[in-house]
């Protein structure tokens, strides 16, 4: 059953093949075959079972939604009512969130069944899932390589097959590069597309959550249910949410392309950028025009990046005081020991990382040369996606210079670390959705596609990403050992 | 531009936050590699562009002056590190 598409399952439960029980009972058997993955914190075996048992009985009623009995798995960043929610982090190692994310209550009123909450470098901040408190997830393509981050428990488990499909979060490319290095389509929409209430904040002007699948029809199944204009999120856009799926077979004859040169300078893998261009050329056969473009700002989108994302993250972070929930130290002497002391305890060295940068960028003589300029750069990057996109109707490139590193070949290097994020980080900046598709494979590990795309139009790219799939497999391919 | 223990100690300090003494140095290393990477952005003439703090440039919506938050006081204390007769316990503050 684990090896069949969304909507193939869709079909099974609607003719009785199979029963949402069943299935979740086959999902479950796998989490637990295959834990060596480390891609769950959290299985929520009897939650699941119940979520199954209430799908069975609205499939027999008639009343089924697409999602109704499909077995999902959220980022453990999702707040789930009277569950676990970690974040990654020993700080919320005992918290159960006392609400559901918006986003787990659409899925949950769509039937959706929750088997559990999924590993993530801690607060969302890392590239390669080695940040978090729980240990790192192994990429199913070579366990010795990471399946990136911060939503890695995700993209492993969707190429695993330990989840028909799960949710991500995107801050600077945390569904994208995991989705790239693990071979699965992954879905950054809009800022402001998907609410963000009850999804743990790291860079509030960055976050958006969205959709880890195999396929693109998936992703559009799944953005139906999770997107839509949100009163307890004060960012959320208030615009209609088109049929996602409506327009998937749409004919791409004279779609005009963009390439970047920008993207396929130095730093490209030679054998990823051969790849891409053998993607790119199938493009060209369905009919669509190429062109080469510039965007010259994007060199900066890193340095900006790293002022206004850490600045965020450390106003965000100041809610974990050791008061109110989470982790608090043993015997604090005074306020400001229990304080400093809770969150030294409670927090990993990354986090500190960013929460440091983030108070120097804020400080006072400070403030104005880095996070002032900073925003400025990212009016300027916004400015250059604008333009492009005024010209071609979308732009492509990498996701990632390489395919997946080893486990421990970054970590003790940060700013090589940050580096690697190049080609995902500017499109967080201007807030415009981009999608990573799996485009081929470079000595048996995922290379993935970044298609990007204007404002709101997450439906075309969706179309664009479907039509590849239908002249390809590379979606379709399934990790040794997880058949 | 290069930090020193000293500055890594204040910077903990304002954000309260506890780092182990044998960490600091690769602390002061690691920040300031981020803030050569940052120089960089100086290349870029930004006289007269206005700052970006939000992609969709949006004004914050308004709504009616309401209580629409309930009370949660018994569930969100429920998970709370220590608490008595409703409220919050920290170290004394007043002597």
């Amino acid at each position: 059953m684990h090896t069949k598409t969304l909507l193939e399952l869709v079909q099974g439960l609607r003719s009785g093949e199979f029963s949402s029980v069943e299935l979740t009972q086959a999902f479950l058997n796998r989490i637990m075959q295959h834990q060596h993955l480390n891609a769950y914190i959290t299985v929520t075996e009897e939650i699941a079972l119940e979520n199954a048992k209430a799908a069975d009985i609205r499939l027999s009623n008639g009343k089924a939604e697409l999602l109704t009995g499909i077995p999902i798995a959220q980022k453990d960043i999702f707040c789930t009512l009277d569950v676990k929610t970690t974040c990654g982090s020993k700080m919320l190692d005992n918290f159960t969130a006392p609400y559901n994310a918006t986003v787990v209550e659409k899925l949950n009123q769509a039937g959706a069944v929750m088997l559990g909450k999924l590993n993530m470098d801690e607060f969302a901040m890392g590239s390669s899932n080695e940040t978090s408190y729980y240990g790192v997830v192994k990429n199913p393509w070579n366990t010795n390589t990471v399946p990136g981050g911060s939503s890695g428990g995700s993209a492993a488990a969707v190429a695993a097959r330990l989840a028909v499909c799960a949710t991500g979060t995107d801050t600077g490319g945390s569904i994208r590069q995991p989705a790239a290095l693990c071979g699965i389509t992954g879905l950054k929409p809009t800022y402001g597309r998907v609410s963000r209430y009850g999804m743990i904040a790291y860079a509030s002007s960055l976050d958006q959550g969205g959709p880890m699948t195999h396929s693109a029809e998936e992703a559009a199944v799944m953005l139906q249910t999770m997107a839509g204009f949100d009163e307890k999120d004060s960012t959320s856009v208030d615009c209609p949410v088109p049929d996602y799926r409506a327009g998937l077979n749409n004919s791409l004859a004279g779609l005009k392309i963009g390439l970047p040169k920008e993207f396929f300078g130095e730093g490209l893998n030679s054998e990823v950028a051969s790849t891409l261009e053998i993607a790119i050329n199938e493009y060209s056969k369905l009919g669509a025009e190429i062109k080469e473009i510039s965007m010259p700002n994007l060199k900066l989108a890193i340095p900006a990046y790293y002022v206004i994302a850490p600045a965020e993250c450390s106003a965000n972070l100041s809610r974990f005081d050791g008061v109110r929930y989470g982790y608090r130290c043993e015997n604090p002497v005074d306020l400001t020991d229990l304080y400093t002391r809770s969150r030294g305890e409670g927090f990993g060295k990354e986090v500190k990382r960013r929460i440091l940068m983030g108070t120097y960028a804020l400080s006072a003589g400070y403030y104005d040369a880095y996070y002032i300029k900073a925003q400025k750069v990212r009016r300027l990057i916004s400015e250059d996606f604008k333009n492009a996109l005024g010209e071609v109707d979308v732009i492509m490139g990498p996701v990632t210079p390489t395919t997946a590193f080893g486990i421990g070949e970054k970590i003790g290097n940060p700013i090589e670390m940050y580096l690697s994020d190049i080609y995902t980080i500017a499109i967080n900046l201007a807030g415009v959705p981009a999608m990573s598709i799996p485009a081929g494979f470079v000595a048996g590990m995922p290379v993935g596609l970044q298609i990007i795309g204007n404002y709101f139009a997450e439906d075309r790219l969706l179309n664009i990403a479907h039509q590849y799939q239908q002249v390809t497999d590379w979606h379709q391919h399934t990790p040794k050992g997880f058949e | 531009m290069s930090l020193t223990a000293d500055d890594v100690n204040k910077i903990a300090h304002l954000a309260r936050l506890g780092i182990d003494k044998q960490d600091v140095e690769s602390y002061a290393k690691d920040l300031s590699g981020m803030l050569d990477l940052m120089t960089r952005m100086s290349e870029l003439n930004t006289d007269n562009i206005e700052a970006m703090a939000h992609p969709m440039d949006q004004a914050q919506r308004l709504r009616a002056d309401v209580t629409t938050e309930q009370n949660n006081r018994d569930k969100f204390q429920a998970i709370a590190p220590q608490v008595e007769a409703g409220l919050y316990l920290v170290p004394k503050v007043i002597e």
